[in-house]
């Protein structure tokens, strides 16, 4: 009997694809409605997938790495995907949650509490994708720092990488420190004393480090989940310490099934050493689809997007284009390189996004391999990760506060 | 002509008011108590649903404050939420403009408002205190006087921001390929002593323009700061004279600025306690003060003046006959009460002569001065006076408080809002579909605020 796969499908405008916006089954003037990612996610949900990223960005979208293009022929502009995730929320009821939300230039204060708050109104399906931002496009938006380049492959390049993940690190951590910050039981409403909290249960975090310091506590209380799941999008080695130290997940882009288990062995090894205490860390691998019945139509529809966007696509992650059965029996090759699952990128919506849900989904079922109805679990839960107990109470003896 | 009265409802929470021992108080974190909360408003016919924000938690003493509700959730995901199980309502958000930046708030209200279909408030407000600043990166950083300045430039700087987008642009034609009219989309520039940005903005114009913008706050710098720039100013003036001179004062200030006296609406915020009949309406009300301030919250609340510790006091003697400690506050931190009593040694004399002519208590003197029930009566009275304010132009329609979460509401829509509707000065069904719909406030024309700058 081969472990169940867990499955997630990553959101973006219309389709992964820069031209899949002049699909015959897009819906580009409705991008920035809430009925348009209302209708995908739960059409996930129909699918019974484990959780939807939404993807985001600080700057408008650009062909260019290093800012922005002039282009009009693709999909520009996008929503706070917080915001839109914390919009579906109450439209649906299982799926899980996780907005990407850049740590560059925000403050972890906010970030915590905007998570945490999601959590509570999915009761408990929040998750949040920390994404360092290297733009100058973007620090030019908020003027209080510049980012030195770090695209032309210097040693002095690589060191500024370092140091954004050095401060991505940090932020991670105060995130997750304000999301411990009340004990779960710290509202008392105690009307015989007339306190409303125990003040006991509260704690400043008092982080203090290279980047910032954060008093705390959160204004918001410890959150359904306890800890929202932390999930990060890591290509190489500095990234792969980032997840290892801060993520509950991870999103790794394999080209080969091989490669796969060279970088779940990479990314579990980390875990032990950088924080073999922070419980199991799980490892999807991404792969951008294209999916059509017939064999040879991906290819097509795949080739007629090249043609519309004047160049052929590449992407970060491995592209498959063939029939949902072809991707079923990847997914299940790949897997037996260790990996937990998967994150799907549609190439074009809701074209792909609905042969994963409607073709991929019934044939792994009928394989055994995916569930068959939701189990009322949180996210954590659904991905086998505990509810972990606040750090500030797990410290916390019988006789009183212990290191 | 009869003016209509705008309603709206402020979510108990953090403040002075909530009655969180009230058996039938609920959770002010659940969502489920913002629905029903949201839900009693829309069916009220309100304008918006209001959230008020305080980024550290109160502390006494060196100590987390325990006797209040303590807590609250995130202003945008709530309000993004909210907008999923509402239709009409508008989701007016307090955020802070020291401890944020205007291209990420910016951006934040603008997808508010693109989700909730032209629905989003902005409440700018200013509050500076180092004690809140050390939960943000760049700390507490601004001196006091500087706060309306940075506020200003934040808005100037957010308002380009929303002007980046052209109504019409998403073009989205499959055929020739254009996704957006222009080459130049999201082009921004804005530079000045607090702000030097440039680069693209990522949402598209939302439904109403922009959203609609409040401003909280009460000194000179602040009502100017309404006048030239916001749509709706929030204040606390409890009596019908106040309100009248208040009224008066910011809506002669628009004239400044090239705008209409319709242009700025004056909500203050408002409490209320409804009985079958104002007899019992007002024994209910003192009941509710009772709740509101036990003997403890009375102490804690006399330190604010007193600025020293007063716990080995009795809240049920006489005011005591010391006199404040003067100089910086240490005692709370976090409480706009601390900032209420710039003279204590005149409040605390002031309070023992309350105490020593009617013969109150230390306790009765505190809620005497915190009471904070603006209507109390039956829901003919309440309706009447409401209606008072508004047609004596004390105000434009208020912010309800209740204090209870999250069913508060309910007997004020139940009650008093038929009575308004009876008497023509409350809509019997929404009309518009954006909250400056709602609100009788036009939609503003692209980069108009940066016309009106370099006109005057
Ligand atoms: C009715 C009212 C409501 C306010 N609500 C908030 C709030 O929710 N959060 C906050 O940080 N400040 C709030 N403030 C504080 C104001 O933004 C401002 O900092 C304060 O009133 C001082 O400015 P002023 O001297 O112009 O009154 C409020 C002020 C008023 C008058």
């Amino acid at each position: 009997m081969p472990a169940p796969l867990h499955l997630a499908v990553a959101l973006d405008g219309a389709g992964w694809h820069p031209a899949a916006w002049r699909e015959p089954a897009a819906r580009p003037a409705d991008l920035f409605t809430a009925g348009y990612w209302t209708d995908l996610v739960q059409e996930a949900e129909r699918g019974l997938l484990d959780l939807v990223t939404l993807e985001d960005s600080l700057g408008l979208q650009s062909t260019r790495r290093d800012g922005p293009d002039r282009r009009t022929d693709q999909v520009r502009g996008r929503l706070d995907a917080v915001l839109v995730a914390s919009r579906v929320a109450p439209t649906t009821s299982a799926i899980g949650l996780v907005p990407t939300a850049q740590v560059t230039h925000t403050e972890p204060f906010h970030v915590s509490k905007a998570i945490a708050t999601l959590d509570f109104v999915s009761r408990g399906r929040a998750g949040w994708r920390p994404q360092v931002s290297a733009a100058p496009a973007d620090a030019a938006h908020f003027g209080r720092r510049t980012v030195p380049p770090v695209f032309d492959g210097s040693p002095a390049a690589a060191a500024a990488v370092d140091e954004l993940f050095a401060e991505a690190d940090d932020h991670v951590e105060v995130v997750r420190r304000l999301w411990d910050s009340w004990e779960d039981d710290a509202e008392i409403r105690d009307v015989a004393t007339g306190r409303f909290v125990d003040r006991d249960k509260l704690h400043h975090i008092d982080f203090s480090g290279r980047f910032f310091s954060v008093r705390g506590p959160s204004i918001v209380p410890r959150p359904p989940q306890g800890q929202p799941v932390v999930a990060a999008l890591a290509h190489t080695d500095r990234p792969y310490r980032f997840a290892a130290r801060g993520a509950d997940l991870v999103f790794v882009t394999p080209d080969s099934r091989d490669a796969a288990r060279d970088i779940v062995d990479t990314v579990q090894g980390l875990r032990a050493t950088l924080a073999a205490d922070a419980g199991p860390l799980r490892v999807f691998a991404d792969l951008v689809v294209f999916l059509d019945d017939e064999p040879g139509a991906a290819r097509d529809r795949r080739e007629r997007l090249d043609d519309l966007d004047g160049a052929p696509w590449t992407s970060d992650a491995t592209i498959v284009t063939g029939t949902p059965a072809e991707l079923a029996d990847q997914l299940q090759d790949w897997a037996a390189a260790g990996l937990d699952g998967f994150r799907l990128r549609p190439a074009t919506l809701p074209h792909d996004l609905q042969a994963i849900t409607r073709a991929v989904v019934p044939l792994l079922q009928q394989r055994g391999v995916f569930r068959r109805a939701y189990d009322g679990r949180t996210l954590r839960g659904r991905l086998g990760l505990d509810r972990p107990v606040s750090r500030y109470a797990a410290t916390r003896t019988p006789e009183g506060v212990s290191a | 002509m009869t003016k209509q009265v705008h309603l709206a409802a402020h979510f108990p929470g953090v403040n002075n008011t909530t009655v969180w021992s009230d058996p039938a108080a609920g959770s002010h974190i659940e969502f489920d108590s913002f629905v029903r909360f949201a839900a009693a408003a829309e069916r009220g016919l309100f304008d918006f649903l209001f959230l008020a924000e305080g980024l550290r938690l109160r502390e006494q003493n060196g100590e987390i404050y325990d006797l209040d509700v303590v807590g609250r959730p995130d202003t945008f995901a709530v309000l993004s939420a909210l907008a999923a199980v509402t239709e009409h309502l508008g989701l007016t958000g307090t955020i802070n403009s020291t401890f944020n930046e205007p291209y990420e708030v910016a951006r934040q209200f603008a997808t508010l408002d693109q989700l909730s279909g032209g629905r989003g408030a902005w409440n700018v407000v200013t509050s500076w205190d180092a004690f809140t600043g050390e939960n943000f990166r760049r700390g507490g950083f601004l001196p006091e006087d500087q706060r309306y300045a940075r506020a200003k430039a934040f808005l100037d700087a957010a308002t380009v921001l929303f002007d980046t987008w052209a109504a019409d642009e998403v073009v989205a034609d499959r055929d020739s390929g254009t996704f957006v009219r222009s080459a130049e989309v999201g082009d921004f520039t804005h530079r000045d002593d607090h702000f030097d940005i440039h680069g693209r903005f990522t949402v598209p114009r939302s439904p109403q323009g922009r959203p609609v913008v409040f401003q909280a706050g009460d000194s000179d710098a602040g009502r100017e700061f309404a006048a030239s720039t916001a749509d709706a100013i929030f204040t606390r003036h409890g009596t019908l004279d106040a309100g009248r001179a208040f009224y008066a004062d910011v809506k002669g200030r628009l004239g400044r600025y090239g705008r209409r006296p319709e242009e700025l609406l004056v909500l203050p915020a408002a409490t209320f306690v409804l009985g079958d009949t104002d007899r019992e309406a007002e024994d209910l009300a003192a009941e509710v003060r009772r709740l509101q301030v036990s003997g403890q919250t009375a102490l804690r609340f006399a330190e604010h003046v007193w600025n020293r510790d007063l716990s080995d006091l009795d809240p049920d003697g006489p005011v005591p006959e010391f006199d404040p400690v003067e100089g910086e506050h240490t005692i709370a931190k976090g409480r706009a009460s601390v900032r209420m009593f710039g003279d204590r040694l005149a409040t605390a004399r002031q309070w023992r002569e309350l105490g020593a002519t009617e013969h109150l208590s230390l306790r009765d003197v505190v809620i005497r001065q915190t009471a904070r029930q603006n209507f109390i009566g039956s829901p003919e009275t309440v309706a009447r006076t409401i209606n008072d304010y508004v047609q004596a132009d004390a105000s434009d329609g208020f912010i309800l408080v209740p204090h209870v979460t999250p069913d508060g509401l309910d007997p004020f829509v139940e009650t008093v809002v038929p009575i308004l509707q009876d008497w023509g000065v409350h809509r019997t069904g929404y009309t518009g579909s954006t909250l400056r719909d709602n609100l009788g406030l036009a939609v503003p024309a692209r980069g108009d605020r940066v016309e009106r700058r370099v006109a005057s």
